[in-house]
């Protein structure tokens, strides 16, 4: 039973970090109608730079402060110099962009940072809790993950400028009849996405440790929680998470050897798109024409 | 013509018979020999997934510099030629094969990985082209009888199982083991050299198996599906990343399991240091190589070599990355395998010395380490000698066991 709760908890700790990445790939799907598949490592970037102001001698909360904004100017930079020329062509080309950017994020981190495994300090303390199930540091990169998680709800549903995301992102035509800058609301969208997942390669380097391939694996399981929750809802991105998170580690230990986790997350991705494409919680979008 | 005469003729005659015999000693060339060069290659991952290892041919192409600065190998120029493979064999195979038929290099040396090398192997002994020093743990490369110009380097992954095996086996009879292994070539032969090493008793002493995947975020779920098993002895099998997660989740867990942690994850500062010292008290490895990083090495005359080396003629390197040490080390033994050769620099010779390597002391090994070879035994180092992580460094203990046989 003790092995059972532990798989379980352990299984959260992990989904927390899916959902996190998870909540960038909605981000950006909702801001930019995307999948943008070097996020995981855009996000690996900025930790790395975060990782070299903490080396510096820089407080951690100034470095995340400073991780923030330079990953929100520089996804708004990518944005503007490599996927606008490719906006109006076939949403492949704008796809195989983001496969070449994830590909420069890996090689160009392993050439100035090196492939060594690099420790990354944390915010939380390090402390096993509540009969060692899970650990304070696990607990405050669920924390954070709410936290973010309740920042874009609000963004979205509450302000204007997320309202004008959305409507840049599903019909940008008639958003710009209404006056709305859809040029700079995709580029705050990329900004905005960078920004979560520098949040995200911050909070889980301390976990994962830190190498230009820390989020590889991480980024196909967070693909997998982001659309069994529906990749348009930032809820159902942290849900589907955590539900990954979970399962593989059940079905894992108990169901299958654990050589087949990834099929896991695999056969989940193709099950969500055959049987429920929008997700737990996504909405379909439809389009006026 | 007087006695003197004859004398001083003879004398001339030889003179020039021995002269002739000098020079026509040193005609003995295979190709990319000659008075001035020795041409040697290698494929090496400078990019691609395993690009963290390319550094040991930047290392070893620094080490052929010095000696070239020192005025070479018995007069001639070491000349290394190392191609990216991206460690993709197709492409070792292709640049392999421009290196014996387009470059005519003498031999192939320490080409990087497992994959690489298998897929070229069958070339290169069909060919009759050495392939020296292998840079891969897999347990394949010494089989002289198949592959007579195949030599391995490292001790493989199987030999350092067996140490960990034969050591639980004497010292914790009745232990209850647990392992994590990587799936792939690497982690089976650690299974399957730690069930050699258990001998008889592997059956009932191994409990439980657990195994991941490279792509896995983490390893902490099996971490504690091998706890849950009841088994009070864990191997790590893994690689720096998931090793450095194993050694923090079995502290997370307040697991007190005897902890062995293979080799390929012993570096101080890339597994015990970002799990935490605290965390890594205790844990025991195998090693052959003076880990840069450990303190108790800093001071001597051998490291500082090293160190000075580094500094100037491989100043873009990291002092921590113990794979400089393995280039140092493995390009120091082709060295004394071309001077051994002499100006007999035939493929044939080659194979010859280096199948007749008498305990030869690596200054970057661990100490009471040897290089030893001979024409049935193709695996030059086969010890290893246990340590234990005390403190921020690795305490040396026992004895150098060696791992041969099965």
């Amino acid at each position: 039973m003790h092995q059972f709760l532990q798989q379980i908890f352990s299984g959260l700790a992990a989904g927390a970090i899916y959902a996190s990445v998870a909540l960038a790939l909605v981000m950006i799907y909702r801001a930019t109608d995307l999948v943008n598949f070097a996020q995981g490592e855009m996000a690996m970037f900025s930790t790395y730079i975060a990782w070299t102001l903490v080396n510096a001698g820089l407080p951690f909360w100034a470095a995340f402060l400073i991780t923030l904004a330079v990953s929100f100017v520089g996804g708004m930079a990518i944005e503007r110099v490599l996927i606008r020329p490719v906006e109006n062509a076939p949403v492949l080309a704008a796809v195989i962009v983001t496969i070449a950017l994830l590909l420069i994020f890996n090689s160009t981190a392993g050439w100035l940072y090196s492939y060594t495994v690099q420790d990354f300090p944390s915010p939380f303390p390090d402390r096993p809790v509540f009969g060692a199930l899970i650990t304070t540091r696990d607990l405050g990169v669920i924390a954070v993950t709410l936290v973010m998680l309740a920042m874009l709800f609000i963004f979205f549903r509450f302000t204007a400028t997320g309202l004008a995301m959305r409507a840049a992102a599903q019909n940008p035509e008639s958003a710009r009849l209404c006056g709305i800058p859809v040029g700079r609301m995709l580029a705050i969208g990329w900004g905005l996405a960078a920004a979560i997942g520098a949040t995200a390669g911050i909070m889980v380097a301390p976990v994962l440790f830190l190498d230009p391939n820390m989020m590889g694996g991480v980024l196909i399981y967070a693909f997998a929680g982001a659309l069994l929750g529906g990749i348009t809802s930032p809820v159902g991105a942290v849900v589907g998470g955590l539900i990954v998170g979970v399962t593989e580690n059940l079905v894992g230990t108990y169901l299958i050897a654990s050589q087949l986790k990834l099929t896991v997350a695999f056969a989940l991705i193709i099950l969500v798109l055959v049987f429920k494409p929008n997700g737990l919680f996504g909405t379909a979008i439809i389009r006026r024409v | 013509m007087t006695a003197k005469h004859i004398t001083a003729m003879s004398l001339a005659v030889a003179a020039l018979a021995l002269g002739s015999g000098l020079v026509w000693a040193a005609g003995q060339y295979g190709p990319g020999a000659s008075d001035t060069e020795i041409k040697i290659g290698q494929t090496m991952p400078y990019s691609g997934p395993a690009s963290a290892y390319g550094t040991i041919g930047k290392a070893e192409a620094a080490y052929f510099a010095m000696i070239n600065d020192k005025g070479g190998v018995n007069g001639r120029k070491i000349n290394l030629i190392s191609r990216d493979d991206g460690y993709s064999p197709p492409k070792t195979v292709e640049a392999v094969r421009k290196l014996v038929e387009e470059d005519q290099v003498l031999l192939t040396f320490n080409v990087l990985g497992t994959p690489p090398n298998t897929a070229v192997q069958g070339y290169l002994n069909d060919n009759k082209v050495p392939q020296l020093f292998v840079a891969s743990g897999a347990d394949k490369w010494n089989d002289p009888k198949k592959f007579p110009w195949t030599m391995g380097w490292q001790p493989s992954y199987r030999i350092e199982a067996r140490i960990y095996g034969r050591y639980i086996l004497k010292n914790f009879p009745n232990a209850k083991v647990a392992i994590v292994y990587q799936n792939d070539d690497f982690g089976k032969d650690y299974l399957a050299g730690l069930k050699e090493g258990l001998g008889d008793k592997a059956g009932k002493m191994l409990v439980a198996t657990q195994s991941y995947e490279t792509t896995d975020p983490t390893i902490d779920s099996q971490v504690v599906a091998l706890q849950g098993s009841g088994a009070d002895t864990l191997l790590v099998a893994a690689i720096p990343k998931f090793a450095a997660q194993a050694i923090r989740k079995v502290a997370d867990l307040s697991w007190k399991p005897n902890f062995f942690m293979t080799n390929v994850s012993a570096s101080v500062k890339s597994v015990m240091q970002p799990a935490g010292f605290d965390k890594s008290q205790g844990i025991i490895t195998a090693g052959y190589l003076k880990d840069p990083n450990d303190p108790q090495w800093q001071n001597s005359a051998e490291y500082k070599d090293w160190l000075e080396w580094m500094k100037k003629y491989y100043s873009g390197g990291s002092l921590a990355d113990v794979n400089n040490v393995y280039g140092y080390s493995a390009a120091e033994t082709l060295v004394s395998v071309l001077k051994a050769s002499g100006n007999n620099l035939t493929r044939d010779n080659i194979m010859k010395q280096a199948a007749s390597i008498h305990d030869l002391k690596l200054p970057m090994a661990l100490p009471g380490i040897v290089v030893s070879t001979s024409t049935t035994d193709f695996a030059p180092i086969k010890q290893m000698q246990l340590q234990k992580f005390e403190g921020q460094t690795w305490k040396l203990f026992g004895e150098v066991i060696s791992g041969s046989g099965s």
